[in-house]
């Protein structure tokens, strides 16, 4: 018998948000996140017999969405001379001179480390996410990561308001004590 | 002044220190957090705590779909699973 079983009946609440967190990290647009997110999920269910139960649904899942993202870029750059590194010679009349100097990648400059370091971050977000109960980690990432207001979300999900300060009490302390163990 | 009104349960403090993070705490509940906070120390590493995981989820800049994305998606992936089905 396989270690994991296929259920596409569950994907989009157990794994939608960390395949579209996932998939923002990597293309930076949240249409084409979403359509790449929801391809895979059409993929996974074209080829579910494919699915050994090796690995979890989520692997299986993100290996689908990897190639999702590939093609997306072999797509866009499929016309020829798009993917082309050009420099040209500095000649920008603002800049006080033409030095190749400015040109040089500035070492204090951490936007890509730091982007890197979030994603990672914000993987380990939805791996806590994913451990906590499904109505807790709801109604967390609706308040916390959403930002909807109290209101609309007890109208949504048919709860009261001190019903939903229960819950995000109950989440936030276990959010916390898992990022303690994987991150903080 | 009654000493009820200043005081509040360790409970009630994580309860206002939650709602803190959201800014839905009120000036009089602000009030009383700081003063459960002054001298109690369960009240304050829960505090402390809840600030660092409130600035790690805005830092990590983490993204969710939205209620109603998510609903389209289901709708689209619920007709595929019939579809596949029949």
């Amino acid at each position: 018998m396989p270690d994991h079983q296929i259920n596409p009946n569950q994907w989009i609440d157990l794994y939608s948000d960390y395949l579209y967190n996932y998939t923002i990290t990597r293309v930076s647009d949240k249409e084409i996140a979403q359509d790449l997110v929801q391809d895979t999920f059409l993929a996974g269910l074209k080829s579910m017999k494919n699915f050994k139960g090796e690995a979890s649904e989520r692997t299986w899942l993100i290996s689908i969405l990897k190639r999702k993202i590939i093609d997306h870029y072999r797509k866009i750059n499929s016309n020829k001379g798009k993917a082309e590194v050009r420099i040209s010679y500095n000649d920008d009349s603002e800049s006080e001179g033409d030095w190749l100097e400015e040109r040089v990648a500035d070492p204090f400059d951490k936007t890509a480390e730091d982007s890197m370091q979030n994603a990672e971050l914000g993987n380990a977000i939805h791996n806590c996410l994913g451990k906590l109960p499904q109505k807790q980690a709801n109604v967390f990432k609706l308040k916390t990561i959403l930002g909807y207001e109290t209101e609309v979300i007890c109208n949504e999900l048919n709860i009261t308001a001190s019903n939903l300060w229960v819950i995000i009490h109950r989440a936030r302390t276990a959010m916390a004590d898992c990022l303690e163990k994987n991150w903080f | 002044m009654k000493k009820s009104l200043l005081f509040v349960s360790c409970e009630e403090a994580q309860h206002i220190c939650d709602k803190a993070q959201y800014d839905e705490a009120g000036l009089w509940e602000k009030i009383k957090l700081n003063i459960r906070l002054s001298w109690c120390k369960i009240t304050r590493a829960y505090y402390k705590r809840n600030i660092k995981l409130t600035e790690k989820i805005k830092e990590s800049q983490v993204e969710c779909l939205d209620v109603k994305h998510k609903n389209d998606m289901r709708k689209k992936l619920d007709q595929a699973i019939k579809d596949q089905a029949s």
